[in-house]
């Protein structure tokens, strides 16, 4: 834990968004993870991607459950609303907050723990119910905050701290989310955030359920030689399959397609650029991404980008036909109209 | 960019920006951190060893540090860097037994300093304690030089000026007050192994104008710095109620607030340019404002007006400049009236004892030729330093140069060429204690500038040699030793230690930090979080990092060393590291001892 809060040092020079906001307003408490953790990377780039997009802080709402991943929320945009769910139970309570206010920007943070464990029956099903958020695994394999156990995401023959090697095979978040229809499904490493805050930002402009996996190594029990997410394996093992950029409507007549870029407009209007894919790899094609992901994977490598994405899907306030206006500005009398009302609708029934 | 040297001491030193600015390189960061332990004899001594005068130069100085200072372009307002210094001494207790002493055995060579001002002083404290026997020709029967014929007492009492003074001279010096050195070949023939000059730029510069010389009695024209000495040695105790003072730099204030304390009811200062590119120091021009002294700006004088044989006023010339002040043109022309005319428009140097036929160069404006490094002139044996060598510069100036000579007629005198200087060194302690623990304050204290009380303006006059300044309370010390940042703990890199996980990038607050593909400077500074501004501060450069062959890059400019870089750094790639100079003095320089 830091000694000092992060200072504001007043003359310096900080860019600005178009709301004339710096991304120091984007920031939340002091982080009180382990120095060098994969997460505070993730925070910044988080920091970075809402800061780029000008969202108003007070249009954020931000999720988390429990775990080292799960404290992260308090260190990103202290503007925001936020909500602190019981493990695994962050899902459902995004989709609750998503489904009764459709105006905020819905982030989630959560870790393999969080996720792939205790939680994984609830992220199944706020990836079928395509829930409007941007969720964030914050993978490392390990159980950080209770000594490094191997957790569900732990690659087999990945060793611990000690030594004793993983027998169980992983869940990988990319294959689970492509098998349940996820519409928005990429991977990043908290070490390049030049690949990462674009994703971030297009999983935030998405409208769906954006599922993001970080790999983030856990620099105290998952950063070692046997561990396959510690920042050296990553780095030696990574494979980028393309260089994400998100431009503005602006600029799309700007930049004529060339033969190794894909586009994908986003409902929001801008335009994804994915540029240097792989031949044969359509990230808008389920099946190309599954049989990418699994190649890639039996030749040991570490794929990282967006491998698919599906804007046409109907999101949950499609599905649902969720109220356009917030829950919160619709007046009492109307969202909670009195016994009456509920003794005309149950009338209906007799 | 090749990877930064960090072991040259002149990179972290740099970083210093205070120290680096300070002609004599005190050690600020680290007497400003002894204060704030309350350990004052600590830091008055540690200001001693390198500019020999903390009491006198904690009023008087110029204060070079201060505009250096990294807190100026962090908040807007300089450490008073100055005004602690004097605490320091203000607060410290009797330190003499703690002073070098001279060995009971002298080495034998003689020295000749001629005038007993800072130079001279300066180069005694540094000879005395190595056995030299040090001889000082001093025309008063004070010593001091400038700092006592051209300080008024109401800036540096007397008492100060003696202890500080005194201390050199009890370490056995030969002090030969009322003595005039009229001939440099006589002192040459006296056998001294070495003479150093240190007699100031004595000589205050003359106006020609017509009127100058047409008064028929006593003279109301003077000249400032003889003036002012005349006051110091109590020749002259009044002037009439309308003084005009002559040009704006910092002797002008020192005239114009001493015409206030002998009588002057109606004082101006006459400017030829622009407040922006006046001489004085800021602050003394405040502190002359304040004592309601007029400051009239774009005022060039043209001649003395005189009645009757005796001076009345003054003529100017209005003149109006171009934006740069390089050109201007006459506009009008006014006479103010006046009693009494003081000159202070600049000073020179005066040599008219030093035969020119010795082998002594003088070259441009009748300066002695003399080596930027070495302090010597063409002859060798006889060295000049502070005002004597290049002109008016200050009093910490006058020290740097002292040092500098020392340990040239040390070299001289041991046989060893003067050009062979000692090395520059340095130390660096890391300042870990523990996880999130530092041995500083290491937090960003957003107090702004504390302010200098002064005496009350009712009672401010009431003697000439009544201290303006009062010093620094015991809170405002407090607050002002925290504004200081630290600049000499310094952030050093390590880059084989380095996993490359940002931690240091994303918690820097000055936004200073950036890891990145190698490149020419501009493409580096291209990738920091925030533009780079300062282009004479260093952006360092690691070697490449091991994972991916990135280099980590820092804009040394605006970082508030708050350690949380290294906090934040899992791998103690980055550390904080206290940076201590070694300057090398006299007593560090290569000594032959032959027998």
């Amino acid at each position: 834990m830091a000694s000092i809060t992060k200072p504001l040092i007043p003359l310096v020079r900080l860019e600005r968004n178009e709301l004339g906001l710096t991304v120091r307003d984007y920031e939340g408490a002091m982080s009180t993870l382990c120095a060098g953790c994969g997460h505070d990377s993730i925070t910044a780039a988080i920091i970075r991607a809402v800061f780029e997009l000008a969202i108003p802080p007070h249009m954020i709402s931000k999720l988390s459950g429990i775990g080292c991943s799960s404290k992260t929320t308090a260190y990103f945009v202290r503007g925001a609303h936020g909500f602190n769910a019981v493990h695994g139970r962050m899902a459902a309570i995004a989709t609750g907050a998503n489904a009764a206010n459709r105006q905020l920007r819905t982030i989630g943070v959560s870790g393999d723990g969080d996720s792939l464990s205790i939680g994984v029956g609830h992220l199944t099903h706020a990836i079928r119910r395509n829930v409007n958020m941007l969720y964030v695994i914050e993978n490392n394999g390990v159980y950080g905050l209770t000594k490094g156990q191997f957790s569900a995401s732990a690659d087999v023959s990945s060793t611990s701290k000690r030594g004793e090697p993983n027998l169980l095979p992983p869940i990988d978040p990319m294959m689970l989310g492509l098998s349940l229809g996820a519409t928005f499904v990429a991977r990043g490493f908290s070490g390049d955030k030049a690949h990462l805050v674009p994703l971030l930002k297009a999983g935030l402009e998405h409208e769906g359920f954006a599922l993001v996996d970080v790999i983030s190594p856990c620099i105290q029990f998952g950063d070692h030689e046997g561990s396959t997410k510690s920042y050296a394996f990553t780095r030696e093992h990574e494979t980028l399959v393309d260089d994400p950029l998100l431009l503005g409507e602006d600029q799309i007549v700007a930049h004529l397609p060339d033969d190794a870029t894909t586009s994908v407009r986003m409902h929001s209007g801008e335009v994804l650029r994915l540029r240097s894919l792989p031949a044969g790899f359509d990230p808008t094609d389920r099946a190309s991404a599954f049989a990418y992901l699994e190649e890639r994977k039996a030749a040991g490598e570490i794929p990282m980008g967006l491998f698919y994405v599906n804007e046409a899907v109907p999101d949950v306030h499609e599905l649902n036909e969720t109220s356009s206006e917030p829950l919160v500005s619709v007046p009492y009398k109307r969202l909670c109209p009195g016994s009456s009302a509920l003794e005309e609708i149950q009338q209906r029934f007799v | 960019m090749d990877p930064t040297d960090t072991t040259d001491p002149t990179y972290y030193h740099r970083v210093v920006d205070c120290q680096w600015a300070c002609p004599a390189h005190t050690n600020v960061p680290e007497y400003i951190r002894l204060i704030a332990q309350g350990r004052y004899d600590d830091a008055y001594l540690l200001n001693r060893e390198s500019n020999v005068f903390p009491a006198i130069l904690g009023r008087t100085c110029d204060r070079p540090c201060e505009p250096a200072c990294r807190r100026a372009r962090v908040d807007g307002e300089a450490v008073a860097i100055c005004r602690l210094k004097r605490v320091a001494a203000d607060l410290s207790g009797d330190v003499s037994d703690r002073l070098p002493k001279p060995p009971e055995e002298k080495n034998g060579k003689r020295v000749a300093c001629v005038g007993a001002g800072p130079a001279s002083l300066t180069v005694a404290n540094d000879l005395l304690p190595l056995g030299y026997s040090v001889t000082i020709f001093e025309q008063h029967e004070t010593a001091g030089g400038l700092m006592r014929t051209n300080i008024p007492a109401f800036r540096l009492p007397a008492s100060v000026l003696d202890e500080e003074t005194q201390a050199i001279i009890d370490m056995g010096a030969d002090v030969r007050y009322g003595t005039r050195v009229t001939s440099l070949r006589a002192l040459l023939g006296d056998g001294y192994d070495a003479i150093f000059v240190g007699s100031g730029a004595p000589r205050g510069k003359e106006l020609d104008l017509p009127g100058r010389w047409e008064e028929t009695g006593d003279t109301h024209i003077h000249i400032g710095i003889d003036w002012l000495e005349s006051i110091a040695f109590g020749h002259v105790s009044s002037v009439g109620e309308r003084v005009l003072i002559i040009g704006v730099g910092n002797t002008a204030m020192d005239c114009c607030r001493s015409s206030r304390r002998l009588g002057g009811k109606d004082i101006k200062v006459m400017a030829r340019r622009p407040r922006a590119f006046f001489k004085a120091s800021p602050w003394e021009l405040e502190d002359a404002e304040e004592e309601g002294v007029e400051i009239l700006v774009n005022h060039s004088p043209k001649r003395f007006v005189l009645e009757d044989g005796r001076l009345v006023g003054m003529e100017l010339d209005v003149l109006e400049w171009d934006e740069r002040a390089v050109h201007s043109q006459v506009v009008g022309t006014v006479v103010i009236p006046c009693d009494d005319v003081i000159l202070a428009i600049g000073q020179e140097n005066a040599f008219p004892w030093i035969e020119r036929d010795l082998g002594l160069a003088f070259g441009e404006w009748d300066l002695p030729v003399v080596d930027e490094t070495t302090m010597e002139s063409t002859l060798p044996g006889v060295f000049f330093g502070g005002d004597s060598a290049w002109g008016p510069k200050n009093i910490i100036w006058a020290v740097a140069h002292g040092h500098e000579a020392a340990i040239s007629i040390h070299n001289h005198c041991q046989g060893v060429a003067v050009t062979e200087r000692p090395p520059v060194g340095m130390n660096l302690y890391s300042q870990r204690m523990g996880i999130g623990q530092w041995s500083y304050a290491n937090d960003f204290n957003p107090a702004g500038r504390q302010k200098m009380d002064h005496v009350e303006l009712s009672r401010r006059f009431a003697a000439l040699d009544l201290e303006v300044e009062v010093g620094f309370s015991a809170e405002q010390t407090v607050r002002e030793v925290q504004r200081c940042l630290n600049c000499d703990i310094q952030t050093a890199f390590r880059a084989p230690l380095c996993i490359e996980c940002d931690a240091c990038v994303d918690v820097c607050p000055a936004g200073c930090l950036t890891i990145t593909g190698n490149g020419s400077e501009e493409e580096l500074a291209a990738h920091l979080p925030v533009a780079r501004t300062n282009f004479e501060q260093a952006l360092f450069v690691s070697d490449a990092l091991p994972q991916t062959g990135r280099v980590m890059v820092k804009d040394e400019n605006v970082c508030v060393h708050c350690g949380l870089c290294a906090e934040r750094c899992p791998t103690s790639a980055w550390n904080m590291e206290r940076f201590e100079l070694h300057l090398p003095y006299a007593k560090d320089a290569t000594v032959v001892w032959s027998r």
